[in-house]
């Protein structure tokens, strides 16, 4: 079963709300993330984005509604952060995806380990594959760096790059990018954004969450734009310029089109 | 690869040589200052005999530190498993008591631990008001239940569970220094090579980052806690067991060495890091610091400060020498030596976050 519809979408979210007490987070959110597709999930602050981002890496459950990864359905009362791994949805937050004083190779394997018996990690074989990841799957070839190196010796850039590295090795069927390059300079949001070409390259589904249109729109195959806990629109690239979304954008922020679809 | 490593740049990389340096320099100013007594062997046999408990309390603090928790309820538990087996030693009549003791002291170790864990883990207490309220409780158990009496415990010194623990191998070695090395061991592989201390290292440096990757933040801190009970534990069956005695204030001197030891050790007092090897030198230090002093014939009125001061000494040193910072020490050292160390700024140069982060060519360009 999971065979057959498996492969059309990443990911599918259907019918989702999320009430916190009486506060609505999200109203009947349903989109779909089709399995090599870069969606640009755009909103401005509060309206729901990281709302969706807990329930699709299992903070919190939805209130109603029903998710679907690679085909297969989420079960919600089993539903957590070691369980979104299984299914193949891979984070990669702002801040907090990697241990900042720790060595890369360490990052790689996190919660993840290659152990030996009795719980004791394989050193050699994650270095191995850490820097197997570092040079083929993003293409790492700064000088200087090794999987020895630790966090805090990489650019904003490089860090988000070692995240996106991570997920892809861990077989994500769908990547997470939850605002990546917030507080980057504009050339470390060139080097993020050549990390998620290569997700696209390697045949992966994305959602790049972000209130900054041009690399949204640089990056991504369609948008999803959310706005007070709705979807109010859903463009494919192809039908809008960047100008346009823009603008389209700028009336919801100034509430202009407030309440006029569903 | 033309990679050549220079000399001082591994050495650097070596875990807790800085603070061996340190005490070694140390002990080489004793050696000056009062060869009576630093060129004879009785004085090492003393430490080795004396370091122990300090050493093991150390090696659990440490995990604590580097997860970025503390425990100040250890001296409590010295006390309270030393109560524990004297108890059993004094009221069970049978060959096995003194195992039986053994056994019951790391249970209630454990459970100190584990309360500890608890109230930190589960509702949220910082551990640094959690364990220093358990420190009262626990000594204030200790002592009701001893009735406020020491137990002397002199028919120890037959059984084998002193000859195991603190008896003298070949005559002259305290069995207590090799197991305080054997923890060392023991306790290295698990922060450096085992999953439980891989999880501490990311909590202590961002506990968001862990839960993000899956680590169960909660149950590893309660873990954590637990182990330090049973580590704590087992500093008090060695003390207990070497003195012959048990009385209920017993550990009471331990906090602030213990502190410093783990601290002059090169561990992160903001958690992430942690230093195994660093802790065991800098139990030695702190443990023959006062001996030391005293020997040099230094007056009493001084002996407090001079300890000060080769603490803080120690801490510089061994925060010069640490991570990053050795780029420049070596480039210092480098114009001192003049040209014989040739090729050690290369390798140096990545340590150095500015001429690293811009040169990178990527893949996809």
């Amino acid at each position: 079963m999971s065979e057959d519809s498996g492969h059309s979408y990443a990911l599918q979210m259907i019918n989702v709300d999320k009430y916190f007490g009486a506060v609505c987070a999200l109203r009947n959110v349903s989109f779909e993330v089709g399995s090599n597709e870069i969606i640009g999930l755009i909103g401005d602050n509060g309206a729901g984005k990281s709302t969706i981002v807990k329930i699709l890496t299992g903070v919190f459950p939805p209130t109603s509604g029903e998710l679907y990864i690679a085909g297969r359905k989420v079960d919600f009362r089993k539903y957590n952060v070691k369980k979104a791994h299984d299914y193949g949805i891979e984070t990669v937050y702002q801040d907090k995806s990697l241990g900042e004083k720790q060595v890369l190779w360490r990052n790689f394997f996190i919660g993840r380990n290659i152990t030996h018996p009795f719980g004791f990690i394989n050193v050699r074989k994650e270095k191995e594959i850490a820097n197997e990841i570092m040079l083929n799957t993003i293409g790492f070839r700064g000088k200087g760096i090794t999987v020895d190196s630790k966090v805090s010796k990489l650019s904003g850039g490089e860090r988000q790059g070692v995240a996106i590295g991570r997920a892809m090795h861990f077989q994500a069927e769908l990547i997470l990018l939850d605002e990546p390059t917030v507080a980057l300079s504009l050339k470390e949001v060139r080097k993020v954004l050549d990390f998620v070409h290569q997700i696209k390259d390697g045949g992966k589904a994305c959602i790049y969450i972000s209130h900054d249109i041009q690399d949204v729109y640089e990056i991504s195959d369609r948008f999803v734009i959310i706005d007070r806990g709705k979807i109010v629109a859903n463009i494919l690239k192809q039908d809008i310029g960047r100008r346009d979304l823009d603008s389209f954008l700028l009336e919801y922020a100034h509430g202009m089109k407030d309440g006029v679809e569903g | 690869m033309k990679e050549r490593k220079s000399l001082l740049a591994t050495l650097a990389k070596i875990e807790g040589l800085p603070v061996l340096g340190v005490m070694l320099i140390m002990l080489a100013a004793f050696i000056i200052t009062a060869p009576s007594v630093f060129t004879r062997p009785l004085i090492y046999m003393s430490f080795l005999q004396t370091v122990p408990p300090a050493l093991v309390l150390g090696l659990g603090l440490t995990l604590v530190i580097t997860a970025g928790e503390i425990d100040l309820s250890f001296p409590a538990v010295v006390a309270f498993s030393g109560f524990a087996f004297a108890w059993v030693f004094k009221n069970v009549d049978a060959a096995w008591a003194p195992w039986a003791g053994f056994a019951l002291a790391l249970v209630a170790g454990a459970l100190v631990g584990y309360v500890n864990g608890l109230l930190v883990a589960r509702i949220g207490v910082p551990s640094i008001m959690a364990t220093l309220a358990s420190q009262f409780f626990w000594y204030g158990i200790t002592i009701l239940l001893a009735g406020g009496l020491q137990l002397n415990l002199r028919e120890i010194e037959e059984t084998a569970v002193h000859t195991i623990f603190t008896g003298r191998i070949f005559g002259i070695i305290p069995a207590q220094a090799l197991w305080g090395l054997a923890l060392t061991v023991f306790l290295w592989f698990v922060l450096n090579r085992h999953k439980f201390g891989e999880a501490l290292m990311f909590i202590g440096d961002n506990p968001n980052v862990a839960r993000v990757m899956g680590i169960n933040v909660e149950a590893t801190r309660i873990k954590l806690f637990t182990w330090m009970g049973v580590i704590a534990a087992f500093a008090g069956l060695l003390l207990t067991i070497e003195i012959n005695v048990f009385f209920p204030t017993q550990g009471q001197g331990y906090m602030l060495p213990v502190m410093a030891a783990v601290f002059i050790g090169g561990t992160l007092i903001s958690g992430g890091l942690g230093s195994i090897v660093g802790t065991l030198w800098g139990a030695y230090i702190i443990g023959s610091l006062q001996a030391g002093v005293v020997a040099t014939g230094v007056t009493s009125y001084w002996v407090q400060s001079v300890m000060g001061f080769i603490m803080a000494a120690a801490v510089v040193i061994n925060v010069s020498m640490g991570e990053g910072r050795m780029a420049g020490l070596v480039k210092t050292f480098r114009r001192w030596t003049g040209s014989s160390l040739e090729s050690g700024a290369a390798e140096i140069a990545p340590n150095e976050p500015d001429a690293a982060l811009d040169n990178h060519s990527y893949g996809h360009e």
